[in-house]
């Protein structure tokens, strides 16, 4: 199968088979068809493709954060390394929301969104620590208590008491909402202005006592990136993190993300729609399309040999500087994924449409005589070549 | 302050920003002329409750909300020395029925207010984040409520439970707080939709800390302005059921109470329309500044609460 193909040993996160559905009063949206990849440890993959073609769906299903009427139809999310690993689709809430944000977290499409007006800034960055890392904090605040003089005074003794309870309920079942203590929460609030500093934000004591509508569109996406990295995810979702923001701001962004996964040995799924900045942030790329994975391939080779008809018309709509050919544009419209075209979900707008697209959906196949395991199309003009 | 201060020293942790935001919000309140004339008329009235059996000595400290009398007569009198409003129907003290009233004044509207806020959030925010089968139940019943006129169903319900204060008291939360639960609900449910919820689920916020840290704080400023504003409108509905004799008994300490007392004097003889006007416009004087002063204050705190208008 090609899944295994895709996989590797150091594997952190693969997708298999995932359906999602949304039971909508017009009937059921097939939003998502049996997609099947693997984000590999250290990597970024990008995921490409136009809007409503189900890339947000596809990262909301990771963290299970599909409202109804979506739902999980099928196939496994798994997360971890090959001998300890989970499958996401099958875990209760209460286990999700230790993973969110902790082990896997996302960075928001717009970033002026997705900051809540009414808490300051460092309210929400600060949450992430509160969530995740109590027992850290406990002890934290617990150092800093036994450091403050020589001279031990009741009232600090009854702090330390106090935190060591916390500390104890913390490595136990958690501390319930609210129960966190003004010094935990100020702890918080000091490792978050640390974070923001880290992240090479100017002034970050001041930052975090402003509110949202304060910021700049640069300034919140960076505060964004730094509630996503707060507790260290190992993989760390980016849905289309500069896609409202201009071309300086968007470069600094990018850099910055690719300095943090370095330094935080994160792997990032990189959700985008410019195939410009698919270029220059990721290593392999995934093309979706109407809900399913069209190609599949190191970013290189996707520019340079690009195989399914879909991602071919897709780069040929792009301008490229001082060409002065006619942009083409790919004909026919998008589908409508209530009733998806049978077989290929591309075969009424592909040009080199053959029978059998319209009876089957194609596997994912290897490229034209080409050595290269990594580059594989849903497409059954490589059917002969490269049978899986 | 000063202990907050003393502790912030020795712990060596900054300012909690939170008092900052409290000093700021508190600033902005002095300066505006409107607001300044709502909080001191809030203010003397919170005196006056507070100083009641000081202003008004009672004669019976055991059941100080019984106005004194002296006499049967029905016909008011004047101001004199003793009774520096004058005396309305039975002779009973304007002057200590509105002193005390005032105390009766401030638990009709806190407590109604107080309740109707408590439960409209709490089934507002319910039906509003969760939507679908209880959503549905919990707007049809409050349709029921809508549809027949608050004084009307609060009368109903009064007469049916009988005829006291905290029978008007019970029968205005009752009627009040569908209003309450459709504008949370409407709030939240916009509110629901914003990406920023879904960043706090994806930071891994569980349910009630996305409802109560995230949705509600964004979607509750409507209803406090509502609530404010409600404090003096529920005082004044409760006067108006007062007046039509659902309320207090006789000689009880309640400014509806005492309008309705003198409801045969409120016009004077032929050729003298105004010769008892006391009985009316003192205790009408005290309620009119009374919601004056609330509303004021709620408009006042519209401005000053919204964190969008807030810095302007």
């Amino acid at each position: 199968m090609p899944v295994q193909e895709m996989q590797s040993a150091e594997s952190v996160l693969e997708i298999d088979k995932l359906k999602v559905n949304f039971y909508t009063y017009e009937g059921v949206v097939k939003a998502i068809d049996e997609i099947s990849f693997a984000l590999e440890d250290g990597d970024t993959l990008g995921i490409v493709g136009e809007t409503g073609c189900g890339k947000s769906v596809t990262v909301l299903s990771i963290l299970r954060l599909i409202l109804p009427p979506g739902r999980i139809e099928s196939g496994c999310i798994l997360y971890g390394t090959k001998d300890a690993c989970i499958d996401l689709a099958q875990k209760n809430d209460e286990f999700m929301r230790s993973i969110r944000g902790n082990d896997i977290s996302m960075i928001f499409q717009e970033a002026g969104n997705a900051l809540n007006p009414v808490l300051s800034i460092g309210d929400q960055v600060r949450e992430s620590f509160l969530l995740h890392q109590q027992q850290e904090l406990c002890k934290s605040v617990l150092k800093r208590l036994s450091q403050k003089g020589d001279r031990q005074s009741g009232y600090r003794r009854f702090l330390s008491w106090r935190y060591q309870r916390k500390l104890r309920r913390a490595a136990g079942n958690g501390l319930k909402d609210r129960r966190y203590g003004r010094l935990l929460k100020i702890e918080a609030m000091r490792w978050s202005v640390d974070l923001l500093r880290n992240l090479g934000i100017p002034n970050p004591d001041e930052l975090v006592k402003r509110y949202p509508h304060e910021l700049s569109g640069g300034m919140q996406q960076r505060v964004v990136i730094s509630m996503a990295l707060a507790c260290n995810p190992a993989v760390l979702i980016a849905d289309e993190p500069t896609s409202n923001l201009d071309v300086t701001i968007q470069a600094q962004i990018l850099q910055l993300l690719e300095e943090l996964k370095k330094r935080y040995h994160s792997s990032i799924l990189f959700i985008t729609h410019d195939l410009g900045v698919v270029s220059e942030v990721s290593d392999k790329v995934i093309v979706l399309y109407a809900g399913t994975v069209v190609e599949f391939a190191e970013v290189r080779e996707l520019f340079k040999k690009p195989l399914h008809p879909y991602t071919r018309a897709l780069l040929h709509s792009v301008p490229s500087l001082g060409s002065k050919k006619r942009l083409e544009s790919i004909g026919g419209n998008v589908p409508n994924l209530i009733n998806p075209p049978s077989g290929c979900r591309f075969h009424p707008r592909c040009p080199h449409v053959m029978d059998i697209c319209k009876k089957q959906k194609p596997d994912l196949y290897r490229g034209m005589g080409n050595s290269d395991k990594s580059h594989l199309a849903a497409c059954f003009l490589y059917q002969q070549e490269g049978a899986a | 302050m000063f202990f907050l201060k003393k502790r912030r020293i020795l712990l060596g942790f900054e300012q909690h920003p939170r008092l900052n935001e409290f000093t700021f919000s508190l600033s902005r309140i002095l300066k505006n002329p409107l607001s300044l004339i709502g909080l001191s008329l809030i203010f003397v009235f919170l005196m006056i409750a507070l100083f009641a059996p000081l202003i008004a000595v009672p004669e019976k400290p055991e059941e100080p909300f019984r106005i004194p009398h002296e006499g049967y007569s029905v016909v008011p009198k004047p101001p004199e020395p003793g009774h520096p409003f004058g005396t309305t129907t039975k002779q009973y003290d304007i002057f200590y029925g509105v002193i005390w009233g005032t105390r009766t004044a401030f638990r009709i509207g806190l407590m109604v207010v107080g309740s109707i806020l408590v439960i409209g959030i709490a089934v507002g925010s319910i039906s509003g984040y969760f939507g679908g089968i209880i959503d549905e139940i919990i707007m049809r019943i409050t349709d029921i409520f809508m549809a027949l006129p608050l004084l009307i169903l609060a009368m109903a319900i009064v007469t049916a439970l009988g005829r006291s204060l905290d029978n008007i008291m019970k029968s205005l939360i009752i009627v009040g707080w569908p209003i309450y639960a459709r504008t949370v609900r409407g709030s939240i449910l916009t509110i629901r939709e914003e990406d920023f919820v879904r960043a706090a689920q994806a930071q891994g916020a569980g349910t009630f800390r996305v409802i109560f840290k995230h949705v509600l704080p964004n979607a509750i400023y409507p209803v406090l302005i509502l609530a404010s504003l409600d404090i003096g409108a529920m005082v004044l509905t409760a006067a108006a059921l007062s007046f039509l004799g659902l309320g207090a008994q006789e000689g009880y300490a309640d400014w509806g109470q005492m309008v309705s007392l003198a409801r045969n004097y409120i016009v004077g003889p032929q050729g003298q329309p105004f010769l008892y006007w006391y009985v009316v416009t003192i205790p009408g004087l005290f309620i009119l500044f009374f919601v004056l002063g609330w509303n004021l204050l709620g408009d006042a705190l519209r401005d000053i609460f919204d964190p969008r208008l807030r810095r302007k």
